[in-house]
């Protein structure tokens, strides 16, 4: 089989694991600055309405709808982060998910939105190259962003917050920066989601979609931007490797989120450091 | 028509009570966020009505619906999170285990029963409303407000005056000190996880009767709600799930009367979030637990 037969046949997939892969790295950057910020499916969906309703109604360009999709999204995120500041841990993670179950309640009723109907005949202009494209801009921005001492500062916040602040790191600025990344790169998804799908409803972006966005992360390893990534390809490939289960194929995504819990607590990323270690 | 909105409220409100008790007491004991506990919900609606298809009667497939939640409680701590305590593994490891047993359940649903809607076929269910002034209600409605209340005295009765719930209260308290003093510990949580599904099993079998309706998906809603009645009293407080589910069940029903119903949804978590951040202990407190 050529190339171009495989990727005529595979296409979706192909397009949809470049978009897991940018939602699981707007969740992991989160998650590295120790924040259990579970909004981004929230974000993810403010971003693709926004990039449909200006395409649709005024015509925008798909790059000019991409960018005020991020906008939108990135300064919802950073709204939020503001009254949210003071919360760690779980009830971070209970604010954040009532708050995408807000967001999803007014897509719900807003007309603008098309309601429950959602909103169909999106240009479908967001094509593989475009998505892949993204995704290695994305990419090398958390690159470069993990050779700056910011990064630093990011992983000292997540292990002791205490301790990053008697160094004088701005811990809230810190919060406060990685959630709005967090929000630009679920937004990016978004805008690509909808200009991929051709339509969209609320329920694509309720809190179904925030459990898998943190699984992937976590079997990639909370800690690894890359990691998250490639949990985001793997879970995104395996039902379509195992469609023969039928019914029961979620169990096996039950069964291998279990496995890396309990065998491997570091994730797929934790796997490589350790034969990395081993070999040296 | 206020009075029959109030009895709606109550009727809701006491299911997402007895819901939100078992999230709670989990939370309160173990400080960790069970996220199958909606799964366990879903799975006892789906074994009584397989048991009363089987041609059991009903209270007995509820007794053993109920008993079988408890018992996949004890079998989601062994396998979930038993393994994760031994090593200290913080709040996020085993909420995320937690999803994937969920994700096990509801998959081990679709496979057996598949995504298709099932009915009742109860003369319980047939049974012509009551009406009491202004006010009706169904036979099935009344049955299901009073097993919940029964079911909540029988919980408050073990909290507070069993060896048991004291042995669970301790372990809630401090968990070290508890085991010091002789508690042990696996024993202790075990229970406490019967207890939290039994009660989540049940609330799903009250549930799936009150709407005739059992499906994979029923506890979806149900879980973020619980979520938000657990804030609203106070993780780890029995007694402000209680509070909580009888209040949200009341501003539920309102926001029906005043044709808000599309917004009502929003309205749960807005709360939610606003005493998160304005008094993120909520009503009681976590400290209720341990009084209660």
């Amino acid at each position: 089989m050529n190339l171009a037969t495989f990727y005529a046949q595979h296409s979706k997939l192909i397009d949809q694991i470049g978009l897991d892969a940018l939602l699981a790295l707007s969740l992991s950057i989160c998650l590295q600055a120790g924040q259990l910020a579970l909004a981004q499916a929230a974000f993810m969906g403010i971003a693709a309405y926004v990039s449909a309703v200006v395409s649709l109604n005024f015509h925008w360009p798909l790059l000019a709808s991409i960018l005020a999709a991020m906008l939108a999204s990135t300064i919802v995120a950073g709204v939020l982060a503001l009254p949210v500041r003071r919360l760690r841990g779980i009830f971070l993670a209970i604010a954040t998910i009532g708050f995408g179950e807000i967001v999803r309640v007014v897509a719900n009723n807003l007309s603008i939105t098309g309601g429950a109907e959602g909103i169909s005949g999106i240009p479908p202009d967001a094509t593989t190259p475009v998505i892949y494209a993204s995704l290695a801009v994305v990419a090398l921005a958390l690159y470069a962003l993990s050779r700056t001492k910011f990064s630093l500062a990011i992983a000292l916040v997540r292990e002791d917050e205490s301790a990053a602040r008697g160094v004088g790191i701005d811990v809230g600025f810190v919060r406060f920066t990685t959630l709005a990344i967090g929000g630009a790169i679920a937004g990016l998804a978004g805008a690509l989601y909808a200009h991929s799908q051709f339509f969209i409803a609320p329920g694509d972006f309720g809190f179904g979609r925030m459990e898998q966005i943190l699984v992937w992360c976590v079997i990639g390893g909370v800690t690894s931007p890359l990691g998250a990534a490639i949990g985001a390809a793997l879970l995104t490939i395996l039902p379509e490797a195992i469609r023969f289960l039928a019914d029961y194929r979620d169990v096996t995504d039950g069964l291998i989120l279990l496995l890396v819990i309990l065998f491997a607590p570091r994730g797929i990323a934790g796997l490589w450091r350790r034969g990395a270690r081993g070999r040296a | 028509m206020i009075a029959q909105q109030l009895i709606n409220g109550l009727l809701l409100g006491a299911v997402y009570a007895l819901f939100a008790i078992g999230y709670t007491l989990v939370f309160g004991v173990l400080d960790i966020l069970n996220l199958a506990h909606a799964a366990i919900f879903m799975l006892a609606a789906f074994a009584t009505w397989s048991m009363l298809g089987a041609g059991l009667p009903l209270p007995l497939a509820f007794l053993l619906a109920v008993v079988l939640a408890g018992i996949l409680g004890v079998l989601l701590d062994r396998i979930a999170f038993a393994p994760l305590r031994r090593r200290n593994a913080g709040t996020l490891i085993p909420l995320i285990s937690s999803i994937g047993m969920a994700i096990i359940f509801g998959a081990i649903a679709r496979g057996i029963y598949g995504v298709d809607e099932r009915h009742f076929t109860l003369p319980l269910l047939d049974a012509p409303p009551m009406r009491f002034g202004p006010v009706t209600f169904t036979t099935v409605e009344i049955s299901i407000f009073a097993l919940a209340i029964v079911l909540m005295l029988v919980l408050t009765y073990v909290m507070r005056a069993t060896p048991l719930g004291r042995r669970i209260r301790a372990v809630a308290e401090d968990s070290v000190a508890a085991q010091l003093l002789g508690v042990n510990l696996e024993h202790t949580i075990g229970a406490t996880f019967f207890i939290a599904s039994a009660l989540g099993g049940a609330a799903g079998i009250l549930t799936a009767l009150q709407y005739n309706s059992v499906t994979v998906d029923m506890g979806g809603q149900i879980e973020l709600k619980g979520l938000a009645v657990i804030i609203l009293g106070g993780m780890g407080s029995i007694t402000g799930a209680v509070i909580g589910g009888f209040v949200l069940g009341g501003v539920e029903t309102l926001a029906i009367a005043y044709n808000l119903s599309e917004w009502r949804d929003a309205l749960a978590f807005g709360v939610m979030f606003l005493i998160l951040i304005i008094r993120p202990r909520g009503i009681f407190g976590k400290r209720a637990l341990r009084a209660a």
